[in-house]
C-alpha cells in the first residue's frame, strides 16, 4: 500500500502529545512549563507517541506521564530509573524518558541515579528540581540548601552538604549533562531535544519552582542565565566548569562520547532444546 | 537565531506568537477550573479563544505551503519567553480577575513592542506594513483589556490568604 | 423544633481557599472548651491547593470515636465539586442543608430529602472588613448547635491572636454575623451541656498520640522519611524529641531509616520510626535483621489504601498480612494495633516497652482514619511499665549475647561495656554470636526468639473484650469504634452481642482468645480489607468450632455503625 505525497499524515503538533487530563499541580508550578517543553521536544523530533515511554517515580513532577499522550509508567518512589532501564534494554527501539523530582531522584533514588549514569543506557532523565519535597508538604530535599529552616523535620536546617546532581552525573559517567529552567520553556525544549538525540544516558536538570512551599523560588527566573561557554566533550573541562557552578547556569554542559550500554537481545538464537546438551550424560 | 526579513518568515513568527499565547491561556483556564476559580477560568478561556481566532486569521495569510518548520527555540524573541505568552509562574489559584487581566495586559503590551520593533527593522516593505498592522491591532487589544479590567476591583491585601494548609496527596 | 440528641454530626464543605479545615478545627476546639467530646476528619479533592475540601465533625456529651451513619448538618461555603463527598456525608430527611444564597447544592445532597436553608454567607462576609465566609459559617453552626458564643470567641482569639487584632476582630465579626443570621434556627440541633466541665480534656490526633506514646515509652531516637499519612507523627516528634534530649534525623529513604534505628538501638537508645505500607514493605528485610540480631525497634505503620501506591490519603486495614507474614524466614516478632485515637498513645507506649523488654521488633498498625482524625478526649492516663531492656552492665568472662535458657531474654551488653564485646548478627549464630550453620544452634536460637515472646504475660491489654452473648463480633483497630456503636444500638433493641478486638496481633494468644469466646456459637469478623486479611488470620491462628462470617470491605469509605447493625441482623435471621 502506497501513500501519495498529498495524503501524508499531517505533522504532530506539540499539543497532540498531551493526553488532555488536567494536572493537579498548583497554578504557578514550574512543571507546567516542563510539560510544555517536553511536548515541544517531542514535536521537534516528530516522535510517534506510541513509541515513546515516560517512566516516573513518586512526587508532584512524577504525575507527568498521565498528562502525556504516550506510554507511561508511574512506578514507586525512587525506582523509575531501573524500570526505564529494564524497558529500554529489552525494547531498544522505543524512546525512553524518565521523569521525576529531586527528592525522588536524589534521595531514595540516589543510588539508582549513580548506577544509571554508570550504566549509560540510551535514555533521557529529566529531573524537575524545586529543592523541596512538595507532595508530602514541604520537607527538605537533597538539593535544599543546608540553612533552610522551614522544613518541619529539619527545623534547624539540614546542616549537611547538599547533593550536586551535575557533579554526581559527571563523576558517574552520564553521557550528556545539561541544565534548563522552567522560566524558559523553549530553551528547555531545545535542551531536551538535544538530550534525546544524544546517545547514552542523558541527564537534564530543570529548575522548576514550587510556588506553594518555596514561593521565593519565583525569583529564580531573575537569576538563571545561559552559561558563557559551549558544551564540552572533555570530562575534565566539564569538571572545572562545575567548580564554579551556582546551580543557575543554563545550557548543555557535557556531551560525552561513551558508547551506550545495549546488550544483544532478542536476535538470532538457538532453540531452548539446545541447552539439554549441558546435562545429557550419554550422547 | 532566525532574523525576520521576508513576509513568510514574519508570518511564522506571528503564528507562533498567537498559538503559544492561545495554548498557554488554555493551560491557565484548565488550572483555574481544577482549583475551583471559575471566574478567572472563564476569563482565560475567552483569551484562549481570542488568540486562537487571531492564529487562524494569520494562518490564512500564509499562502506559501513551503514555509519552513522552525523549532520554537530557533525564533529569536529577545527575551526568554514568547512576547504574548504569560509566564507560567505568574498564575495563582486564588488570583482575581483584575490580576489575571493585568497579566494579559502585560502580555499584549509585549506583543505591541515586538511587532513595532519588527516594523522599524531592516525588513521588506510588505513585512513593515503587516508588522505595523499587527502592532496596531495589539494596541487595540491593550485598550480593550484595560477597559475590561476596569470592571473588576483591585485585589485586597489578603487576596492570597488561605487559612487551610496544602494537601498531601501521596 | 429543637431536640436534644446524644451526638451531632456536622460537615462543612468548600473549595479553593475557603478555609473549611480551619473552620472545622476551630469548631472542634470550641467544642472541647464547652466540655463536649468530638472527632474531626477531613477529606479533599486531588488538588494540592485550591481543591474542594470537607471537614466532618461529630460532637457529643459522651466520648465518640466512630464516624456516624448520617449527618445532621451539611453547610456548603460553596458547592464547587462538592458532590465528590456525597458518599462520605450521608444525609436524610432529618438533615439540614445550608448553603449560600443563590448557590444550588448538588442534586445528590438535595435528593436526600434534607431540609434546605439559604443564608447570605458570602454577602455577610463581604460586609465585614477582612471578613471571611468560613467565619460566618462557624457562627451559623455555633448558633444551630447551641454552642455558647464565648467558647467560639475564646478559641478564635487564641488561634488568630498571632495574626493581629484586626484579624481577630474580623473573624469575631464574621462569627457574630453568622450567629445573628441563624438566630431563627438557634438550638435546632442542641447537645446537652456537659455535667462535669472541670475534667481535663485533650485535643489530639492519632498521629500525635502515637508520637507521645513513643516518647513516654522512652524513645529518644527517630529516623524519618516522609510518607503520607505518617509524616505528621514524625513532624510532631522532631521538635518534641529535641525538647526532651532526643533527636530526629531525616534519612534518605526507608531503608536508611530502619537501619539507623537498628544502629541507635544497638547503642542502647530506644528507637522508632513511622511510615506507611510502601515504606513498611521496604523495611521488611531490616526488620528481620532486628529480629534475628535481637535489637529492639518499633515501626509504626499508619495504614493507607493499598496495594502499592494505592490511595495515600484514605484509610484501610490491608497491611495486616505484611505485618504478620512479611518478614522472610521464621521471624517471630510483635504486631500491635491501637483501637482508637486515644489508644494510639497507650498501644505505642506499650509497644516500645514490649520491644525493649523482649529485644525484638514491634510493628504498630494504626491507620489514616486514626492518625489524621483529631479528637477531643479525656486526658490519657499515665501508664508506667516497670520493666525495660535487660542490659548487661557487669563484665563477665565468656559473655554470651545470645545465651539460651530461662525466659529466653538474654541480657544485652551495650558498646562501651568492657569485656563484653560481641558481634550482633543477622546470620544465624551460636549463643556467643558467632555465625553458625549448625542445626543445634539454629534450633536453639529459633526456639529462643519464639519462646521469649510466647512466654511473656501480656495481661489484659491484649484485647478489648466487652459484652456478653452467643453472638460475637471480632474486629481490630479502627473498626472497633463502629462495631461498639452498633452493639450499643442493638443492645437497646434487646439484641446481645460481645466484641473481641485484639490489640496484640502477634504473638497469638490462643488461651486468652478461648476464654474471650467462651460460649460463643457464631461470630462476625468485621474489617476494612478487600481480601478479608483478618478473617483469614483468625482462621489460621484461632480456629473455632463454630461458624465465622466475614464482613470485609475495602477503603476508602469508613465502616458505619448502621452497616454493622444490618449485617448482624441478617446473620440472626438466616
Amino acid at each position: 500500500m502506497t501513500e501519495s505525497a498529498s495524503k501524508q499524515q499531517a505533522p504532530m503538533k506539540a499539543k497532540d502529545y498531551k493526553s488532555g487530563i488536567k494536572p493537579v499541580w498548583c497554578p504557578g508550578c514550574g512543571d507546567f512549563s516542563v510539560l510544555s517543553a517536553m511536548i515541544k521536544a517531542m514535536a521537534a523530533l516528530q516522535l510517534k507517541p506510541e513509541n515513546v515511554a515516560v517512566i516516573s517515580g513518586i512526587g508532584c513532577s512524577s504525575r507527568i506521564p498521565a498528562y502525556l499522550n504516550v506510554y507511561g509508567f508511574h512506578a514507586v518512589h525512587g525506582r523509575a530509573l531501573p524500570v526505564g532501564i529494564g524497558l529500554k534494554i529489552t525494547r531498544p527501539e522505543l524512546t525512553v524518558l524518565v521523569a521525576g523530582g529531586d527528592g525522588d531522584g536524589f534521595s531514595i533514588g540516589g543510588n539508582h541515579f549513580m548506577q544509571a549514569c554508570r550504566r549509560n543506557v540510551d535514555m533521557t532523565y529529566i529531573v524537575m528540581d524545586n529543592q523541596v519535597y512538595g507532595m508530602t508538604k514541604g520537607q527538605a530535599s537533597p538539593t535544599t540548601e543546608p540553612d533552610w529552616e522551614r522544613g518541619k523535620l529539619t527545623p534547624h536546617g539540614t546542616r549537611i552538604n547538599p547533593f550536586y546532581p551535575l557533579v554526581v552525573a559527571l563523576a558517574s559517567g552520564a553521557n550528556f549533562i545539561a541544565r534548563a529552567s522552567s522560566s524558559d520553556p523553549n530553551g528547555a525544549a531545545r535542551v531536551i531535544t538535544e538530550a534525546v538525540q544524544h546517545p547514552g544516558f542523558s541527564f537534564v536538570q530543570i529548575m522548576s519552582p514550587c510556588v506553594t512551599f518555596r514561593p521565593e523560588q519565583r525569583d529564580w527566573k531573575k537569576i538563571v542565565r545561559p552559561a558563557p561557554v559551549e558544551a564540552t566533550s572533555d570530562p575534565a573541562a566539564a569538571a572545572r566548569r562545575l567548580m564554579t557552578d551556582d546551580s543557575f547556569f543554563l545550557g548543555t554542559l557535557f556531551k560525552g562520547e561513551r558508547v551506550a550500554f545495549q546488550p544483544e537481545f532478542g536476535g538470532q538464537s538457538a532453540p531452548v532444546t539446545e541447552l539439554d546438551k549441558d546435562f545429557k550424560i550419554n550422547s | 537565531m532566525k532574523a525576520i526579513t521576508t513576509k513568510a518568515e514574519f508570518l511564522v513568527y506571528a503564528l507562533a506568537i498567537e498559538e503559544e499565547a492561545s495554548e498557554r491561556y488554555a493551560v491557565f483556564a484548565d488550572q483555574m477550573e481544577t482549583t475551583n476559580n471559575p471566574e478567572v477560568a472563564g476569563l482565560f478561556r475567552k483569551m484562549e479563544q481570542l488568540e486562537n481566532e487571531h492564529a487562524r486569521e494569520i494562518e490564512k495569510l500564509i499562502e506559501d505551503a513551503n514555509v519552513p518548520h522552525i523549532n520554537p527555540w530557533e525564533l529569536d524573541w529577545g527575551d526568554d519567553d514568547q512576547p504574548e505568552a504569560v509566564d507560567f509562574s505568574d498564575t495563582h489559584y486564588l488570583m482575581t480577575p483584575h490580576q489575571a487581566l493585568s497579566l494579559v495586559l502585560k502580555a499584549e503590551k509585549r506583543a505591541v513592542k515586538f511587532f513595532s520593533s519588527v516594523a522599524k527593522g531592516d525588513v521588506d516593505e510588505d513585512v513593515k506594513r503587516l508588522a505595523s498592522e499587527f502592532a496596531d491591532e495589539e494596541r487595540e487589544h491593550v485598550a480593550w483589556v484595560k477597559k475590561w479590567r476596569k470592571k473588576f476591583p483591585r485585589p485586597g491585601e489578603d487576596w492570597a490568604e488561605d487559612m487551610d494548609p496544602p494537601n498531601a496527596l501521596e | 423544633m429543637s431536640r436534644i440528641a446524644p451526638s451531632l454530626s456536622v460537615a462543612i464543605v468548600g473549595s479553593g481557599g475557603s478555609g473549611v479545615m480551619t473552620a472545622g478545627s476551630l469548631l472542634l476546639d470550641a467544642a472541647g472548651t464547652v466540655g463536649w467530646y468530638g472527632t474531626m476528619t477531613r477529606s479533599s479533592g486531588p488538588q494540592i491547593r485550591g481543591g474542594e475540601a470537607a471537614a466532618m465533625l461529630r460532637l457529643s456529651t459522651e466520648p465518640v470515636a466512630s464516624p456516624s451513619s448520617r449527618f445532621d448538618i451539611l453547610l456548603g461555603i460553596d458547592w464547587l465539586n462538592a458532590e465528590r463527598f456525597a458518599a462520605e456525608i450521608p444525609l436524610d430527611r432529618g438533615s439540614l442543608l445550608i448553603g449560600d444564597a443563590g448557590a444550588t447544592p448538588p442534586a445528590v445532597f438535595t435528593g436526600s430529602g434534607a431540609r434546605t436553608l439559604d443564608l447570605p454567607l458570602s454577602e455577610l462576609a463581604r460586609g465585614i472588613e477582612g471578613g471571611r465566609a468560613n467565619m460566618v459559617a462557624l457562627g451559623i453552626i455555633g448558633a444551630l448547635i447551641g454552642m455558647p458564643m464565648d467558647s467560639l470567641r475564646s478559641v478564635l482569639e487564641r488561634y488568630l491572636g498571632k495574626k493581629g487584632a484586626s484579624a481577630v476582630a474580623a473573624s469575631l465579626a464574621g462569627v457574630d454575623a453568622g450567629a445573628v443570621n441563624a438566630a431563627g434556627e438557634a438550638g435546632a440541633f442542641s447537645l446537652d451541656t456537659p455535667e462535669d466541665a472541670s475534667r481535663e480534656l485533650w485535643n489530639i490526633s492519632g498521629n500525635e498520640a502515637a508520637g507521645l506514646g513513643a516518647l513516654r515509652g522512652g524513645v529518644r531516637f527517630v529516623a524519618a522519611y516522609p510518607i503520607t499519612p505518617a509524616t505528621e507523627v514524625l513532624e510532631w516528634l522532631a521538635p518534641s524529641l529535641e525538647k526532651i534530649g532526643g533527636v530526629l534525623v531525616q534519612a534518605e529513604d526507608e531503608l536508611a531509616s530502619v537501619n539507623q534505628l537498628i544502629g541507635a538501638s544497638f547503642g542502647g537508645t530506644p528507637s522508632l520510626t513511622a511510615t506507611s505500607g510502601p515504606g513498611l514493605a521496604l523495611m521488611t528485610e531490616s526488620i528481620g535483621l532486628a529480629v534475628a540480631s535481637e535489637t529492639p525497634i518499633v515501626v509504626i505503620d499508619v495504614m493507607r489504601g493499598g496495594p502499592s501506591t494505592g490511595i495515600p490519603t484514605k484509610s484501610e486495614q490491608s497491611d495486616l498480612n505484611i505485618a504478620i507474614y512479611g518478614l522472610h524466614g521464621d521471624a517471630p516478632h510483635l504486631v500491635l494495633a491501637p483501637v482508637s485515637v486515644a489508644d494510639c498513645l497507650f498501644t505505642t507506649q506499650w509497644s516500645v516497652h514490649l520491644a525493649e523488654t523482649l529485644q525484638t521488633a514491634a510493628i504498630v498498625l494504626t491507620d489514616q482514619s486514626l492518625g489524621q482524625t483529631r479528637a477531643v478526649i479525656d486526658r490519657p492516663a499515665d501508664v508506667a511499665f516497670v520493666s525495660g531492656r535487660s542490659i548487661q552492665t557487669q563484665t563477665v568472662t565468656g559473655y554470651q549475647r545470645y545465651a539460651v535458657g530461662g525466659n529466653g531474654i538474654s541480657p544485652m551488653a551495650l558498646p562501651g561495656t568492657p569485656g563484653c564485646q560481641h558481634t550482633a548478627d543477622g546470620l544465624e549464630h551460636s549463643p556467643s554470636g558467632t555465625p553458625s550453620s549448625r542445626a543445634e544452634d539454629h534450633l536453639q536460637q529459633l526456639d529462643k526468639r519464639r519462646d521469649k515472646l510466647a512466654g511473656h504475660d501480656y495481661g489484659d491489654h491484649w484485647a478489648v473484650v466487652e459484652g456478653e452473648g452467643e453472638l460475637a463480633v471480632i474486629t481490630w483497630g479502627s473498626s472497633l469504634a463502629p462495631v461498639r456503636e452498633a452493639l450499643a444500638a442493638l443492645d437497646r433493641e434487646g439484641i446481645q452481642a460481645r466484641v473481641v478486638a485484639p490489640r496484640l496481633l502477634l504473638p497469638v494468644q490462643p488461651e486468652r482468645m478461648r476464654q474471650a469466646l467462651d460460649g460463643v456459637t457464631r461470630a462476625l469478623v468485621v474489617e476494612q480489607s478487600h481480601g478479608a486479611q483478618f478473617f483469614h488470620y483468625l482462621q489460621a491462628f484461632y480456629p473455632q468450632p463454630f461458624e465465622l462470617q466475614s464482613m470485609a470491605q475495602p477503603g476508602p469509605l469508613p465502616i458505619r455503625p448502621q452497616d454493622v447493625v444490618e449485617r448482624i441482623k441478617n446473620m440472626r435471621t438466616t
